[in-house]
């Protein structure tokens, strides 16, 4: 390969108490897709924020293109050719599609001519926009086009993309892959942040792996199983969750046309809900972000109260309980939200433990606290999760954020539910704590719980759901059987992608 | 009662004189609030203004000098704000009442020697021809100048906002200061500049009170402008057009309602005083049903971190 687009040699950066980059050296070469693998944590942020100006390195040296490199902020960055598709935190919900477009470049055309150029290069890579559309009425898929248009129209030599797949189908990535390799075709370079091992092998040239901020190893993604990788990223042998396997049982609880109106603007409706879960079961839902997911979760812990009828718990009518009432009947939930819903961020985890521990761990007596028991709860989830923290009296808002989930989700868990409700059990977990979390549902299916694993992380699901069906615009599809789904299948059956098809066949 | 004797013609000319100490300072608390800033000291940096304006309009004999010298002192009142919110990342709610309890404070010790004095006036400008147009040349063409800044103020705000990058800047640190930040934008910076530019409006308008709608000092004078033109902003749905409306609509009935008032209407006064308030708040939530909302990030402190 020619020289290297950009040459990193030595970086590194400390923040008090943490080095999240440790003396990191890699290149990128021309035209190349190149993957940043590496667990949360591992630095992998902070190196592209050094790369992009946000973040100054306390030592190390960049080249790019043989000259030195030193953005002093994004705008240095953008002007000498690297662009950056932002995880979340960059668009503007109240602004339209061209405003949003404008504020990312340095000097804009005017607006009129600005909307032109985004019809033209949206249509050009089959992402098809509508410059006047206020960017709060789009989907996840379509918030992200507007990013990557909005860093197309720079023509950028290095395109940096972090985990741009989380929020889309697998028809939507599929049409991302092909805008980035007609990208590489047309010689840019892209680094390419993700821990989707196998999206990473269908797609990039070349993978740097960190781990602890520091650089443990390059490979040819091709050449490369998932599992080597996982276990360059991880340091040590991957367990895979295994499902005991246990016989199912009785329908413990059944929907029945749950319709609920939206909670708020931004809310989706549920539309005639169905479905029953046995003892035993892990009934996997999935479907992209804002399909109904909150909602459903909403319902079914008792936050929205629905008809009696809608919701029945071994036949009972439940659906007219609130939470604490169905905590008590043994159907507990964790929302997605960590900070905030599943967790109060201020409270020490021991008072987070009570607040859904209370009925079911009887750690109230006769209206008054039993702070000893409820320390004792907090320790027993600590333990059992290994969540890292030095005692229960540290503050939710503390815990980095795999770590408070493995809290949430013990906290329920070992509350010996009989129905558990999931929402994105693992969402910013590293590979090895989203195996023990994983394991841990499996073991209460085992036990004759039913659970409900509401994801977005369909390898997930794969993984643990006996049977799968998709929210979609508030309406849940029929469930299947897990077991021989092919991507295809999930894809259709998540419906989310029907006018990027369009654009695809045309483009 | 005798009703005759409320003459159209004055009721509409004295209106917009009513209102612009309102539209002025609401119009720079809607580019305060636009940035993501929530500052409650708009009737302190008003009152502040209303002095800081008396005093060099009575020392220099020049109301022109007196009205730079209100924008100047609001806009170095709202600084102080800015530097508690800004640099010292100080809860804006609290930070924005004690700038008005500390705003009406500073006046008073500032106004001691002023009381009673009466002020050079500003000429009102006569516009050959389109003052003499009958009836229009009354209400429209017979103003000081400020009442004709505090329009051409407007509609240079609604300029800003929707047509210049400035504008969109500023708009797009208001909805989402973390994201304005990851683009390279100066959050902090865009809001210091904001806030002054508020305080400055805010010292117009508090100005507009005592060189020339009263025009004379006495404590307290701004009497809770401030706070009527902080609640004209979230119901005008933080919209530069609506500001404008609500601001004439509240001045309109509050000269109403004193023509009615020594017109001797059977109505108590105490009704009639707080009906500009009523109305215009009546109006402005009706209107601002829409899907109008908020800035994002109104309120919320911005730290850059990592």
């Amino acid at each position: 390969m020619s020289a290297p687009l950009l040459d990193i040699q030595g970086l590194t950066k400390a923040y008090p108490g943490v080095v999240a980059n440790d003396t990191v050296s890699f290149a990128i070469g021309e035209g190349e897709i190149h993957a940043l693998l590496g667990e949360n944590g591992a630095g992998k942020s902070t190196l592209v924020k050094m790369i992009y100006g946000l973040v100054k390195p306390d030592s190390g040296t960049m080249t790019l293109r043989g000259a030195p490199y030193t953005p002093a902020e994004p705008r240095a960055a953008r002007a000498a050719g690297v662009a950056m598709v932002f995880q979340h935190f960059s668009l503007f919900e109240a602004l339209n599609v061209a405003e949003n477009i404008a504020l990312g470049m340095e000097n804009p055309p005017a607006m009129r001519d600005l909307a032109d150029r985004i019809k033209q290069v949206s249509e050009e890579y089959g992402l098809p926009l509508d410059p006047y559309r206020l960017v709060g009425d789009l989907s996840a898929g379509e918030r992200q086009r507007v990013e990557i248009i909005r860093c197309l129209l720079q023509e950028p030599k290095l395109l940096i993309m972090d985990e741009p797949t989380s929020v889309l189908t697998p028809q939507e990535v599929e049409i991302l892959f092909e805008t980035l390799r007609k990208l590489r075709a047309e010689g840019t370079s892209i680094l390419y942040i993700s821990h989707k091992l196998e999206e990473i092998r269908a797609l990039c040239d070349a993978a740097t792996i960190l781990r602890l901020g520091k650089n443990v190893g390059t490979c040819v993604p091709r050449d490369t199983t998932a599992r080597e990788m996982a276990e360059l990223m991880v340091g040590s042998a991957l367990h895979t969750p295994k499902s005991a396997g246990a016989e199912m049982g009785d329908v413990v609880l059944e929907v029945t046309g749950l319709s609920l109106p939206a909670p708020s603007q931004f809310g989706t409706a549920l539309k005639e809900v169905n479905l029953s879960l046995r003892k035993g079961e892990v009934l996997g839902i999935g479907g992209v972000a804002g399909n109904g997911q909150d909602e459903l979760l909403a319902a079914l812990s008792g936050e929205t109260r629905v008809a009696r009828d809608a919701v029945k718990m071994n036949g009972h009518p439940i659906g007219h309980l609130g939470p604490q009432a169905r905590r008590r009947i043994g159907i507990l939930s964790a929302p997605e939200e960590r900070l905030g819903h599943a967790a109060a961020p201020d409270m020490s985890l021991t008072e987070n433990a009570l607040l859904t521990g209370a009925v079911r761990k009887r750690l109230v007596s006769k209206g008054f606290l039993n702070w000893g028991r409820a320390r004792a709860f907090a320790e027993e989830v600590i333990e059992a999760f290994d969540v890292r923290t030095p005692g229960p009296g540290n503050a939710a808002r503390s815990l980095s954020g795999g770590n408070l989930q493995k809290f949430v989700i013990g906290r329920e868990v070992l509350q010996d539910p009989i129905v558990l409700v999931v929402n994105q059990p693992t969402w910013g977990v590293d590979a090895s704590a989203a195996a023990a979390i994983r394991q841990a549902l499996l073991d209460l299916a085992a036990k004759g719980v039913g659970v409900i694993v509401i994801s977005q992380d369909l390898d997930e699901l794969m993984e643990v759901a006996d049977h799968f069906a998709a929210l979609n615009e508030g309406r849940l599809t029929g469930v299947r059987p897990t077991q021989g789904l092919t991507v295809e299948e999930i894809g259709l059956m998540m419906g989310g992608a029907h006018d990027m098809e369009v654009a695809h066949v045309e483009g | 009662m005798d009703l005759s004797s409320i003459s159209p013609e004055l009721l509409l000319a004295s209106l917009m004189v009513a209102a612009t100490p309102i539209l002025l300072a609401a119009v720079g608390e809607l580019i305060v609030e636009r940035a993501g800033v929530l500052n409650l000291g708009v009737e302190g940096m008003m009152i502040t203004g209303a002095i800081c304006g008396f005093a060099v309009t009575i020392e220099s004999g020049s109301p022109t000098l007196g009205f730079v010298a209100a924008a100047a002192g609001g806009a170095g009142l709202s600084l102080l704000f800015a530097l508690l919110t800004q640099f010292a990342l100080a809860n804006q709610v609290a930070s924005g009442l004690a700038l008005t309890l500390f705003g009406l404070g500073l006046s008073a010790l500032l106004g001691q020697g002023y009381v009673g004095l009466k002020p050079p006036l500003m000429a009102d400008i006569h516009i050959p021809g389109l003052s003499d147009i009958p009836y229009l040349g009354t209400v429209l063409f017979t103003h000081d100048p400020m009442v004709y800044f505090g329009l051409l103020l407007v509609a240079a705000v609604w300029w800003f906002l929707n047509r210049t990058r400035g504008g969109l800047v500023l708009r797009a640190v208001g909805e989402n200061h973390a994201a304005a930040h990851a683009l390279g934008y100066k959050v902090v910076r865009i809001r210091v500049l904001a806030i002054m530019f508020g305080g400055a409006c805010a010292g117009l308008g508090g100005a507009y009170i005592s060189l020339i709608r009263v025009p004379q000092w006495t404590e307290g004078m701004t009497a809770g402008a401030g706070w009527i033109a902080l609640a004209l902003v979230v119901f005008a749905s933080w919209k530069p057009g609506r500001v404008l409306l609500g601001a004439y609509l509240f001045g309109g009935v509050t000269v109403l309602q004193l023509n009615l008032q020594a017109a001797g209407i059977a109505i108590p006064v105490e009704y009639l005083s707080m009906s500009p308030y009523l109305i215009t708040i009546l109006v402005l939530v009706i209107m601002s049903a829409d899907r109008s909302r908020a800035p994002g990030s109104l309120g919320r402190i911005f730290h850059a971190s990592g």
